[in-house]
């Protein structure tokens, strides 16, 4: 995987809570057996008209994002199926950050992304940040704002801050492992096989019943 | 220190704790299926890394295949090299494979526990999303991406965050009429598709408790509906029953089947356990339930009115604005005035032979309304066997059903069962998603009973009061 330290880019919105995997890269294309392609792809049935046109209501598809990489969105973003043709779809498409707001606390407390989809992201280099809801409400509103706005996200400090006007900088959390594996670029298999011993201690202790 | 069922199931298999505060956690059984694995056998290709433990590692053909006559033959290209490159990989490693035309191919969820694959106390994973349905066996079992797939099969195991736990008690007896499917649309309309990010759910009480194996499977199928990593339900009695019940080749055999029983029985959560968070359901005030909108959670009673834009808890008026456009609907309208196009029995949430039973029930001699395509899609080839040999097929067909081979199907229609734009369906199914079984379908998440008495009517029924259309 490819290290994440900073990324300067232009930012785009996607102003909808619970967007599904489904919805990032329908079903018809995970027929492929390769793990590229995806791109243009992403958001199939939102970017395209029936007829295959691009949709010009679509709100991705303004010019004004053409180059976009990173994205700013509602909360329990990738939801939905496991796929993770859905993180290859968005980061071949050009997406290096996307942002989503938590929301409320304890019981009452809804993440900026689904699990699985979050975790995939991870396997993939791409970065997931979690602000409050009035956080990201003033980054949509500076997106809207200006054309062409730019923002730096900056893993290794955790901060994000947006070139406008005047600069704003946000401080995010992010989990130690993911952060480290990230700014790296460590392959997950190469360092648990670091415990290859472990694991065929671990086997000999096992239920043997399970090997049948 | 008292435990609950999944610390129990956790502590049994960490390999060790790792200095980044992951763990490393050990995998018993690893399911397979074309969609999510051709890029993690490539991955090992490409490293040069084998498959560690092939004899735990099971697959078989679903999302793909077609369900019609045409099932031995895909048309498809590329489908069909789907398929090919899971024959592939499988010889290569010497995996298990249940493919197309074998007597035990299926859905993925629904063939592990009928082979014994999946029993209680183990740890298995899948690379789809709704591999929580094992969960009904105490099994911790949940859905993973293609790179930890790849992950499983080089190292068995996986490096894991400990989740937290959530307890889901459904307290009385349901009424009649009213099945899993409800207890769990209701749970998931009242906490959300979020509600349970990061969590376990455990699911039990009274209710819980009274139901069959294959009810249970359905709660916990649809667990990652409201979010959560994986679901649980203790094993008991029920539990041990149908695990012993017929022949299921992977379930251990004598002296280690009796140790293994006795270890089953130590699963239960300590009467003391402590869980991260409760919720408690009154399952005797469950109605049937009818998905109105375009996420799980936008699910209502069936007598209820679609709601209104401020109405739903969780959404914004936008989001429910957009959903109400994409299906067709309108706040205030009852669900019983819209028509229907399609209605779906299958998928790994209601395809098990008890499904079909009651479905069934409902149809016996009656006939689907006329403007009504009804297919009826059993999860595995064994369920399908076994329907025939007590004459479901024949109920299905002359109520004007299409009796298909074993598979997901319309669930999500990446085989050639799709609905039309706009086209309305009631579905067995798990999401409701835009686009999900066929672009532009509108789809409606219901019971096996609820779907078949709105195939006879042609529009959605409290099944509680319908007289069966006389
Ligand atoms: S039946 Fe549907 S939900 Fe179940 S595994 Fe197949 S596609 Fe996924």
């Amino acid at each position: 995987m490819e290290a994440f330290t900073t990324h300067r880019g232009i930012l785009a919105p996607l102003d909808r809570a619970n967007v599904d995997t489904d919805q990032i890269i329908p079903k018809q294309f995970l027929k492929s057996i390769a793990r590229t392609g995806f791109g243009p792809s992403a958001f199939f049935d939102w970017r395209y008209v029936l007829n295959g046109d691009v949709n010009p209501d679509f709100e991705l598809n303004a010019p004004r994002y053409e180059k976009r990489s990173l994205l700013v969105t509602r909360n329990n973003f990738g939801c939905g199926s496991s796929r993770e043709h859905a993180v290859w779809a968005l980061a071949q498409d050009g997406y290096k950050v996307i942002i989503a707001p938590y929301r409320g606390e304890g019981d009452d407390y809804i993440p900026g992304f689904a699990d699985i989809f979050k975790n995939n992201c991870s396997k993939n280099g791409v970065v997931t940040i979690e602000l409050s809801e009035a956080e990201v409400e003033t980054i949509f509103k500076a997106v809207y704002g200006e054309e062409g706005l730019e923002a730096t996200v900056d893993l290794e400090n955790q901060k994000l801050t947006l070139h406008g006007e005047s600069e704003v900088t946000f401080d995010f959390e992010y989990d130690p492992s993911v952060k480290n594996k990230l700014l790296k670029g460590l392959d997950d298999i190469e360092e648990s096989l670091l415990y290859l011993d472990d694991i065929k201690e671990f086997e000999t202790k096992h239920a043997t019943w399970i090997h049948q | 220190m008292a435990k609950t069922l999944f610390d129990k199931i956790w502590d049994r298999h960490v390999v060790r704790e790792l200095p980044d505060g992951t763990s490393l956690i050990y995998i018993d059984r690893h399911l397979v299926h074309e969609v999510t694995s051709p890029q993690a056998f490539e991955g090992l290709r490409l490293t040069g890394r084998k498959v560690r433990h092939p004899e735990l590692t099971f697959s078989t053909m679903d999302h793909n295949v077609p369900t019609d006559d045409t099932r031995l033959t895909i048309k498809d290209p590329i489908s069909k090299a789907q398929v090919e490159a899971l024959e592939t990989n499988c010889k290569e490693n010497g995996i298990h494979l249940y493919g197309i035309g074998d007597d035990h191919q299926g859905i993925v969820h629904v063939i592990g526990p009928e082979m014994g694959i999946t029993v209680p106390g183990l740890t298995l994973v899948c690379g789809d999303s709704h591999t929580s349905t094992h969960g009904a066996f105490g099994t911790l079992a949940f859905g993973i991406g293609t790179s930890e797939v790849e992950h499983v099969l080089a190292t068995q195991t996986l490096r894991q965050k400990k989740p937290k736990t959530f307890k889901v008690e459904y307290t009385g007896k349901l009424s009649p009429h009213v099945h899993s499917k409800d207890m769990v649309l209701k749970l998931i309309g009242i906490i959300g598709t979020a509600g349970a990010t990061g969590s376990v759910f455990e699911f039990c009480g009274e209710a819980v408790e009274a139901l069959s194996m294959e009810a249970r499977m359905t709660i916990c199928n649809m667990a990652i509906e409201g979010g959560a990593k994986a679901g649980l339900i203790a094993p008991d009695q029920t539990t041990i029953d149908y695990v012993l019940a017929e022949d299921r080749p992977f379930v251990p055999k004598g002296e280690e089947l009796e140790k293994a029983i006795e270890e089953w029985k130590k699963l239960p959560s300590d009467p003391d356990a402590k869980f991260d968070r409760t919720l408690v359901i009154d399952a005797s005030k469950i109605a049937p339930q009818v998905s109105w909108g375009t996420s799980p959670g936008m699910v209502i009673d069936v007598d209820l009115p679609v709601p209104g834009l401020d109405d739903v808890p969780g959404y914004s008026a936008g989001d429910v604005q957009k959903a109400l456009d994409y299906m067709g609907l309108e706040a205030g309208q009852a669900l019983a005035d819209c028509k229907l196009d399609t209605v779906f029995i299958g998928s790994c949430t209601n395809s098990r032979i008890e499904d079909l039973r009651r479905a069934a029930k409902v149809l016996d001699g009656k006939k689907k309304a006329d403007h009504i395509k009804l297919l009826v899609v059993p999860g595995s080839q064994q369920v399908r066997k076994q329907a025939e040999a007590e004459g479901l097929d024949k109920i299905f067909t002359a109520a004007g059903a299409e009796w298909r081979w074993a598979g997901c199907s319309m669930c999500l229609a990446m085989n050639p069962d799709k609905l039309a734009p706009q086209e309305r369906c009631a579905s067995t199914s798990n999401r409701n998603f835009e686009g999900r079984q066929g672009a532009g379908g509108r789809t409606h998440l219901v019971s096996p009973e609820m779907a078949a008495a709105a195939a006879v009517a042609g529009h959605f029924v409290d099944i509680r009061t319908w007289n069966g259309g006389n």
